[in-house]
């Protein structure tokens, strides 16, 4: 139901919570009610089949390495500490005031961290790089059975070709920034949150 | 004097009360009015108690927490995946023949999902609205420390007057109500006369149904009457609480259809049959497609017998969209009367999470409410068209519904509540990529835009031309 939200939430937690990820007051709790919908469990943390239960995130072909952007390294359960900080990437930038956090660590949501986010969404292993494998993993997810395998391993080997510029026939995150280089990431990774 | 005779003055006085205030009223079919006075006051009240909650944050120099009515994002307004694809990469031209596939194109599926995470059009269909006025209901209550001392008072209060006064009288009421309809329908059963029996039946009906409704203290508003259903035909609602059959059979006569229940459910369901003609189904008979619809269509091919009321969403759901219309009701090929029923959650929310509470507790729940207030449209009746099929036909009744309720109108399956989305919705997306990246010529088996319309659009919540 959602109407514990705000009383299990303490004033504390949500300043500490704006100070690391820029979201406003009223963000905060309507994202903890959010959390507790989706909470079946009803224990303060999401596992991954609380996030499959959602239908149009069910039927994203990249929903699981979605879900799985959320879960740090080995771990199966996000509480809602980690689901902001996530959430954070998405916001966008020109919500960030001029000079919060002028001497602090770069804000979840720049541009290098929305790249870091979507290459993490490639780079399967964790191994901060994007081998050919990998890539033909993510391309058959989104595109299902419906491309062969050979064309699937020409359009992979073109985009590494490319993407690659120190010849080791993988793609590692300072040649995906810069094949990117032309997007608007900042506009295409930035979800317009109401305050 | 005694505690005894103390006791039994009061009980006296009650029942007369009762008796005068409710029970004639509802035999005659007469209205005093002391509802919507009751009703009046009490939005007054909510009022005034929101207006201290806010008067109470802002001293303390906190927010009260809003709920999300307007959504917690704004969304794009929904693209095709090849809109959407395109847009992302700027470019004009048309899909080429030779593949092409940007690491950028990612993007696309990353901000769907995760504005997706953050507010879906389906999850938040299966869970009770949030209000924006407090209605002194514990359980739609999200600011708890802003409550004053004054407040709390109102609230304890209502808490007395909830549970002290109008349950008790409410489940009085309804009790009455029930044995009502079990000793009449069964008494006018033994009736020789059909004729006869008609008449009576509808009669004591509708006498016993406006008794329940006043059990529930319910407001009904009822627009369109002329469009009302009639004999021969089927009458199809949007689903939100099993209270709905109430609500509609409290202004005309309908069959029902559904399933044989044991126990005090099914010694009513029993009674109701042996004068008037409901259909209900064995537990094995229901999985059986064709006897459900053999039997739908012999009922509507006698025009003799009362129009039949059917749910088509299957389930439950929160009162604020219209989802999937099972296509059964809508083969059939007779007058289809489509209602619109919307309700006004400020008085008591009237939906029933089944996933969450048991019949019993939400009958508890619903009288001690303060009031359900409804309304109801009747709409002007729709037939199948030609070269229409029965889903296309069941999507343009639930488009109107959806219209004049106000209700989003949603491709999604009621039964997602409980259920899993199928694998095709997913396939199909795969698909429609395949696509961008390969272009037209490669997709040899065309049947796929035409065999699953639903499955594009669905993914946008909304009809939308390919």
């Amino acid at each position: 139901m959602g109407s514990r939200a705000s009383t299990l939430l303490r004033e504390e937690e949500i300043e500490e919570i704006k100070k690391e990820t820029g979201f406003s007051h009223s963000q905060i709790t309507r994202l903890y009610s959010r959390f507790t919908s989706l909470d079946k469990g009803e224990n303060g943390t999401l596992s991954r089949e609380d996030f499959q239960r959602i239908p149009e995130l069910a039927i994203n072909p990249l929903g699981d390495r979605i879900i799985n952007a959320f879960f740090p390294e080995g771990e199966d359960q996000v509480n809602f500490r980690g689901f902001m900080r996530t959430l954070a990437h998405f916001r966008p930038i020109e919500d960030n005031e001029k000079n919060k956090n002028a001497a602090a660590s770069e804000p979840l949501n720049s541009r290098t961290n929305k790249l870091l986010f979507a290459f993490r969404l490639y780079d399967l292993d964790r191994d901060d790089k994007i081998s050919r494998d990998e890539l033909l993993q993510v391309l058959r997810m989104m595109v299902g059975v419906n491309i062969s395998d050979e064309q699937l391993g020409s359009i992979a080997d073109r985009t590494i070709q490319e993407a690659d510029t120190n010849g080791d026939n993988s793609i590692s995150f300072n040649e995906f920034i810069k094949v990117l280089e032309k997007v608007d990431v900042e506009q295409k990774m930035s979800i317009r949150f109401l305050h | 004097m005694t505690w005894l005779h103390f006791l039994s003055v009061s009980i006296t006085v009650w029942l007369t009360l009762l008796f005068v205030f409710t029970i004639v009223p509802a035999v005659l079919g007469v209205s005093i009015g002391i509802r919507r006075l009751y009703l009046t006051t009490l939005l007054k009240i909510f009022e005034w108690a929101t207006l201290r909650m806010e008067m109470e944050a802002k001293e303390k120099n906190q927010q009260l927490y809003k709920p999300y009515s307007s959504g917690i994002i704004v969304k794009e307004p929904p693209l095709s995946l090849q809109q959407g694809i395109q847009e992302l990469r700027g470019s004009a031209s048309c899909l080429h023949s030779e593949p092409e596939f940007e690491m950028a194109d990612i993007f696309y599926f990353c901000r769907r999902g995760v504005e997706s995470i953050v507010d879906d059009e389906v999850t938040k269909r299966f869970s009770a609205q949030e209000l924006e006025t407090w209605n002194l209901l514990t359980r739609s209550h999200y600011n708890f420390r802003h409550i004053s001392l004054r407040l709390t008072v109102l609230w304890g209060l209502g808490v007395l007057i909830r549970y002290g006064i109008l349950l008790p009288l409410r489940v009085t009421l309804a009790a009455t109500g029930i044995s009502l309809i079990l000793v009449l329908t069964t008494l006018v059963g033994f009736l020789p006369s059909r004729e006869l029996r008609f008449f009576l039946t509808e009669k004591v009906h509708v006498m016993c149904y406006r008794i329940c409704v006043r059990s529930l203290t319910a407001m009904i508003t009822y627009h369109n009457r002329e469009n009302k259903p009639k004999n021969g035909g089927i009458c199809v609602a949007n689903h939100t609480t099993p209270i709905d059959v109430i609500i509609l059979a409290n202004d005309g006569c309908y069959s029902l259809i559904g399933q044989a229940h044991r126990g005090l459910l099914g010694m009513v369901q029993r009674a109701m049959v042996k004068s008037s003609p409901h259909i209900w189904f064995d537990r094995s008979e229901v999985k059986d497609r064709h006897l459900v619809a053999k039997r739908l269509s012999d009922h509507v091919a006698d025009k003799t017998k009362q129009p039949i009321l059917i749910f088509p969403e299957g389930t439950c759901i929160n009162n604020t969209s219209v989802m999937m219309f099972k296509k059964g009701s809508f083969e059939i090929g007779c007058t289809v009367y489509p209602v619109a029923i919307k309700y006004d959650p400020l008085f008591g929310d009237a939906f029933w999470n089944s996933s969450k509470f048991g019949m019993v507790n939400y009958l508890l729940r619903m009288m001690s409410s303060w009031a359900i207030v409804c309304s109801v449209w009747y709409l002007p009746p729709m037939n199948r068209e030609e070269g229409e099929d029965a889903v296309q036909f069941a999507n343009r009744v639930k488009a109107a519904i959806a219209a004049q309720g106000g209700l989003v109108d949603l491709i999604w399956d009621g039964g997602l509540k409980r259920a899993k989305v199928k694998d095709a919705f997913k396939e199909e997306q795969q698909k429609l990529y395949s696509k961008v990246l390969v272009g037209e010529q490669e997709q040899g088996d065309n049947k796929s835009s035409e065999e699953n319309p639903e499955e594009d659009k669905s993914y946008h919540g909304s009809a939308n031309g390919q």
